[in-house]
């Protein structure tokens, strides 16, 4: 009977640790979250949707490059990305570039970018956000040729 | 050792909210009501990250109680294989919320053992977002995204095998 109070007192220890262990370092990671919600208002407050479909030029390689491009530096809920890509669509900008906006939009991150650092190393957040602004380009690619040969 | 790291993670984290706040009152001089409304953007996606702030701090605990070097080598260690795979491709798929709050879990769960390219897969799978996929339908349809799903699936295991080759050659993460 002891040993099972002493066994469950000793658990609960545990559990307050891991708790509080848990919240020490997430307090240590508090302030850079609060920097990159900061700048994430105020990109929203000098870029507009408008401005972004501006850029792009009418030919599909340079503007899925720039889709990508401008998918890895803007940031925001993805509903915002299905949004401009469904506009970006509208306006003639090729799929490609679409597809590469929306993907680099969730893969690619330019403005968490020292958060990522911060915590799992400049190499590893560098290496990761190049990797997949490159695959951005190649999973567009891939994909409207997919589907170009399905619907064909 | 870990005091000194955590002391400097919070040193250069301060020091980033400090030049981004400096970089705040400086427009703020220049043109006030653009920056006002940019508090009220931050402020609200502060709100809506709230709910996510605190599911990660409860997985932090969780698993810090739970998951002991031991078990994260298993699952998600050296030894893993296929099924380490699946459970990253599966977790960034359910994941949800602002990328940054993973950051710490993920951090975590790295000294606890995961691997490398695991911590990529799971970060490239956050693109999956299942209660989105009806408004991505409306979008672009349903074979748009199904091959895009696949795809995204698949390229999540090719930077997770790159950044391993490269972690092999050169560690990617600093202990």
């Amino acid at each position: 009977m002891e040993r099972n109070i002493k066994k469950t007192d000793g658990r609960q220890k545990q559990l307050i640790v891991a708790f509080h262990k848990a919240l020490k370092s997430f307090i240590s990671a508090l302030p850079t979250i609060t920097g990159v919600v900061l700048l994430i208002g105020l990109f929203k407050t000098f870029i507009t949707p408008k401005m972004i479909t501006s850029v792009f030029t009418g030919e599909p390689f340079k503007d899925t490059v720039l889709g990508s491009l401008f998918g890895s530096i803007l940031t925001g809920n993805p509903i915002t990305s299905y949004i401009i890509g469904g506009e970006l669509l509208k306006d003639g900008v090729s799929l490609f570039a679409v597809t590469a906006f929306i993907v680099a939009w969730v893969t690619v991150g330019i403005f968490q970018l020292p958060a990522e650092a911060l915590f799992l190393g400049k190499k590893f957040a560098l290496i990761r956000n190049i990797l997949s602004f490159v695959l951005a380009i190649v999973v567009a690619v891939a994909t409207v040729l997919t589907l170009e040969v399905i619907i064909i | 050792m870990k005091e000194k790291n955590g002391d400097k993670t919070l040193k250069y984290s301060l020091y980033f909210l400090l030049s981004v706040v400096l970089l705040y009152v400086f427009l703020f001089l220049l043109i006030p009501w653009k920056i006002y409304h940019s508090l009220q953007i931050a402020l609200h996606i502060f709100i809506q990250i709230i709910p996510v702030i605190i599911a990660v701090i409860t997985l932090m605990g969780i698993s810090n109680y739970f998951l002991k070097p031991k078990t994260v080598t298993k699952y998600l260690g050296k030894e893993s294989g296929v099924r380490g795979w699946v459970l990253a491709i599966c977790f960034g798929i359910l994941s949800h919320g602002s990328i940054y709050v993973w950051y710490p879990l993920l951090k975590e769960l790295y000294k606890h053992g995961m691997r490398t390219g695991l911590i990529a897969a799971f970060l490239y799978n956050r693109a999956v977002k299942i209660p989105l996929i009806p408004l991505m339908i409306f979008y672009f349809g349903i074979p748009f995204v199904v091959i895009l799903t696949i795809y995204t699936i698949v390229a999540s295991v090719v930077e997770g095998k790159v950044l391993e080759g490269i972690n092999h050659l050169s560690p990617v993460i600093e202990e």
